[in-house]
């Protein structure tokens, strides 16, 4: 065990001096999660650094999703889930008392593997979020509900059918539709746990057309078991094992010159270890 | 809009699935028989049959409506014949079974009359005259009598409701208002008027006069005022006996009922149903629905929560008859001798709200139906995927904006569904009704035009307990028993309507609300 955490604790070390103290988002500190004892994060430590798009891979398994679900406090919903350790948003630990998780949550947005519209209008599924809060004159909610759909790169395909039922638009134009309403309510960070796994080819080129627009006044977080994806867009990827973190790094050096032999192995697929 | 794959199913083949169809063709075949059995005795009875009037070998003679015909007890052969004879009042019966062998000749003149009155059941024979103040008709006049017999009933109804009206409106407000004070002399004066006026309305109600006589010669006059419906079946075209049927039909639904509920229509009790089921659907849902997203949403999920909700699924199994026991000891001794002590002091000894009424029943079947809307809810909510939950609160939605504003709109369908079952339960329910407010005959049914308008305290009747009051509790037998059959099958009419009005709502709620299907 132990001459094995040095090096990775080493190659960790080198990635993180890349990343100015400014340009972090998210700092995670000795991060373990356990689901009704068992452990499924253990001791982790990461940044993710801010309007960048960071990718996490890793086999099935790995606690990939149970990490972003760190990230916006969705397992305080869960009663066996367990957490030590500090995650730090622009600073201040989102585990505070005085954070309200709602705030957070509209700070951090999330999109999940299957679509989720809720079973109502298009219009009224963008309007979702901005109805939680203070009112807006109906004049500006339109234009935030425009403006979304449009960052979605879904305006052009709805903005005659607005009212329909979103449960009628096809699988790709959902997954948009839930990008546009988290875009609604304007957060900070995007959280996208394997968001086009559940698409077609063309659905899932769009999906990665808007990541990378969208890196430019938003952080992203994208997990996903797509390696060719995690290689089209991202700027750093983590890579994720048995709940700890392998290697982290530049996804261009990640790819093309892993660290570690674990690493290699699983980006060349090879499963002899 | 989503499609469904094909079913995949388990074939059997052979005797098994012989044995399977049976069984489905056994209950239907069932199922119908009941409805037809019920709609075709229900129905028959408003139909008007002809009268007979029947020379027996002895040389007696007697009119009478042929009921049906049954095998001499205890004989190989013959058969008798039974025949309703109306004249309770002059031969003591409305009822004559009669041999068949003994039967001379059967005709079917078209002056027989049956008359429907107030009081001693139908007249059955022929119309001898009819008297006014100022001339009279005879059968001779034809056409010209019974003209004026129908105008002059016309008039005797008006005066009825001029009565009636004068009662109600005037001299009851006033009689109560004396109740409660000393009468003043301009209160006196006006009290003596309404009275004086009354009198003259029935004395004007007592005018005319019908002399009827039998076939077999006895005579008979009454004022117009005791009689509620003259008809000549015989002389009727199959189109006015339909249209006599309908009038059947409609007073059946319209009108209170009459002679001990062994006659008359049956209104207070559809309205009295419709009423408690209602309120017991306002009752029940808000609780049910409540308790339900406690166990689903909130408690968390241990093995407590297990256990209720296994007591809670269990509760749906108890009697009806033990509900309407704890509803008597705690609804209507409990909570309703209180309220009577604390808010109607000054009328006990007379109980207000402690003795059975609407609000007691009502409250008894939302209890028993309580279980049904709290699992059906469960199930609804269990359905929601957690995907949506999560949408909501990743959104920034608080736990119970998520509820409100995603689950529970996703739920109503789920929902309805209870309300659905719980009125389909309810509505036939009678054994716990007996005990907590159903009467055998309320005067006033629990909704009219006095303050509060809905008095929820007041005993109302039903349409079950109306079965089996009509069908066990009067005296005549025969006389009830198509009431009997007509007030079962409205019974079943009623819970469909109800149903189906849920059903609708629910229809046009999905619609609206087209649930995520499972991916
Ligand atoms: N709700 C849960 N309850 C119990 N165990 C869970 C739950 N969610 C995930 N796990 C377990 O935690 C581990 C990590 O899961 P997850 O984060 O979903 O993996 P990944 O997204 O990388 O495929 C797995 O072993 C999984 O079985
Ligand atoms: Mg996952």
């Amino acid at each position: 065990m132990a001459d094995e955490t040095s090096p990775r604790q080493a190659a960790l070390h080198e990635v993180v001096q890349d990343i100015p103290r400014e340009g972090r988002c998210f700092e995670i500190e000795e991060l373990s999660v356990a689901y009704a004892g068992k452990t499924a994060l253990s001791g982790l430590n990461l940044y993710v650094p801010r309007h960048r798009v960071t990718a996490f891979i890793g086999p099935s398994g790995c606690g990939k999703s149970t990490l972003l679900r760190a990230f916006n406090r969705l397992h305080d919903l869960n009663d066996d889930v367990d957490r030590q350790g500090r995650i730090m948003l622009e600073g201040q630990e989102i585990h505070a008392p005085e954070v309200d998780v709602a705030d957070l949550r509209r700070r951090v947005g999330m999109v999940f593997q299957t679509p989720n519209p809720f079973p109502m209008s298009i219009y009224e599924n963008v309007a979702f979020g901005l109805r939680l809060q203070a009112a807006l004159p109906k004049r500006r909610r339109d234009e935030v509900i425009e403006w979304a759909l449009e960052s979605a790169a879904l305006w052009d395909e709805v903005k005659h059918r607005l009212h329909d039922s979103a449960l009628s638009l096809s699988g790709g134009q959902q997954q948009r539709l839930v990008i546009a309403r988290t875009l609604a309510v304007q957060p900070e960070v995007l959280l996208l746990d394997e968001p086009a796994s559940a698409l077609d080819p063309i659905s899932t080129l769009k999906i990665e057309e808007l990541i990378r627009t969208l890196k430019s006044h938003l952080t992203l977080v994208l997990v996903t078991h797509n390696m060719q994806q995690a290689a089209r867009v991202s700027d750093y990827t983590a890579f994720l094992e048995g709940g700890e973190l392998i290697e982290y790094g530049a996804t261009d050096t990640l790819f093309t010159n892993p660290r570690l032999a674990r690493t290699e192995n699983y980006i060349t697929g090879r499963t002899d270890r | 809009m989503r499609k469904l794959l094909p079913r995949r199913r388990l074939l059997i083949e052979g005797p098994g699935a012989w044995l399977a169809a049976g069984g489905v063709a056994l209950s239907l075949l069932m199922v119908l028989a009941l409805l037809a059995l019920i709609a075709g005795r229900g129905l028959a009875h408003f139909w008007p049959p002809d009268i007979e009037a029947v020379t027996l070998v002895s040389g007696e003679r007697f009119a009478g409506q042929p009921v049906r015909e049954q095998g001499l007890p205890g004989q190989a052969s013959g058969s008798e014949r039974l025949y309703r004879t109306g004249n309770r009042d002059l031969d003591g019966d409305q009822w004559r079974w009669v041999e068949v062998n003994a039967i001379d000749t059967r005709t079917t003149p078209e002056d027989l009359v049956i008359i429907e009155r107030r009081r001693w059941g139908p007249f059955i024979g022929r119309l001898l005259r009819l008297e006014g103040p100022e001339a009279q008709w005879t059968a001779s006049d034809g056409a010209a009598l019974w003209r004026e017999l129908e105008e002059r009933m016309a008039r005797v109804s008006q005066l009825r409701h001029e009565r009636d009206a004068l009662h109600n409106h005037r001299l009851e407000p006033l009689a109560e208002h004396v109740d409660d004070s000393a009468m003043s002399p301009s209160e006196e004066d006006e009290l003596r008027e309404i009275k004086a006026r009354i009198l003259a309305l029935q004395d004007a109600m007592q005018r005319d006069h019908v002399v009827l006589e039998s076939l077999s010669g006895q005579r008979l006059e009454l004022s117009l005022e005791a009689l509620i419906e003259v008809k000549r079946p015989n002389a009727m075209s199959l189109l006015a006996k339909l249209a006599s049927w309908g009038e059947g039909v409609w007073r059946f639904l319209s009108e209170g009922p009459r002679a001990a509920n062994t006659a008359g229509g049956v209104w207070p009790a559809i309205f009295g149903t419709v009423m408690m089921v209602l309120l017991m659907s306002v009752l029940v849902t808000p609780f049910g629905v409540l308790a339900a997203v406690y166990l689903n949403e909130v408690a968390p999920q241990g093995r407590l929560t297990r256990l209720v909700r296994i007591g809670v699924r269990n509760l749906a199994g108890v009697p009806s008859i033990v509900y309407g026991v704890f509803g008597l000891g705690v609804f209507v001794y409990g909570i309703g001798g209180s309220l009577d002590s604390l808010f109607f002091a000054d009328e006990l000894p007379s109980p207000t709200f402690g003795t059975g009424g609407l609000l007691w029943a009502s409250l008894t079947l939302a209890l028993l139906t309580l279980p049904v809307v709290i699992v059906a809810t469960e199930e609804g909510l269990a359905r929601i995927p957690d995907s949506q939950r999560e949408g909501a609160l990743a959104l920034g939605a608080t736990r119970s904006e998520a509820l409100r504003r995603v689950v529970l709109p996703m739920a109503v369908p789920a929902m309805l569904t209870g309300v659905i079952l719980a009125i389909a339960r309810a509505a036939g329910e009678v054994a716990p009704l007996m005990l907590v407010g159903v009467a055998k005959l309320a005067s006033q049914v629990p909704v009219d035009d006095e303050f509060p308008f809905i008095h929820l305290e007041r005993k109302f009747m039903h349409l079950g307990y109306h079965i089996f009051d009509a069908g066990f509790h009067g005296g005549d037998v025969q006389a009830a028993m198509p009431l009997v059959y007509a007030t079962a099958l409205l019974l079943v009419l009623v819970i469909v309507v109800l149903n189906l009005t849920a059903i609708l709502l629910r229809h046009t709620i999905r619609a609206r609300h087209v649930v995520q299907a499972h991916r």
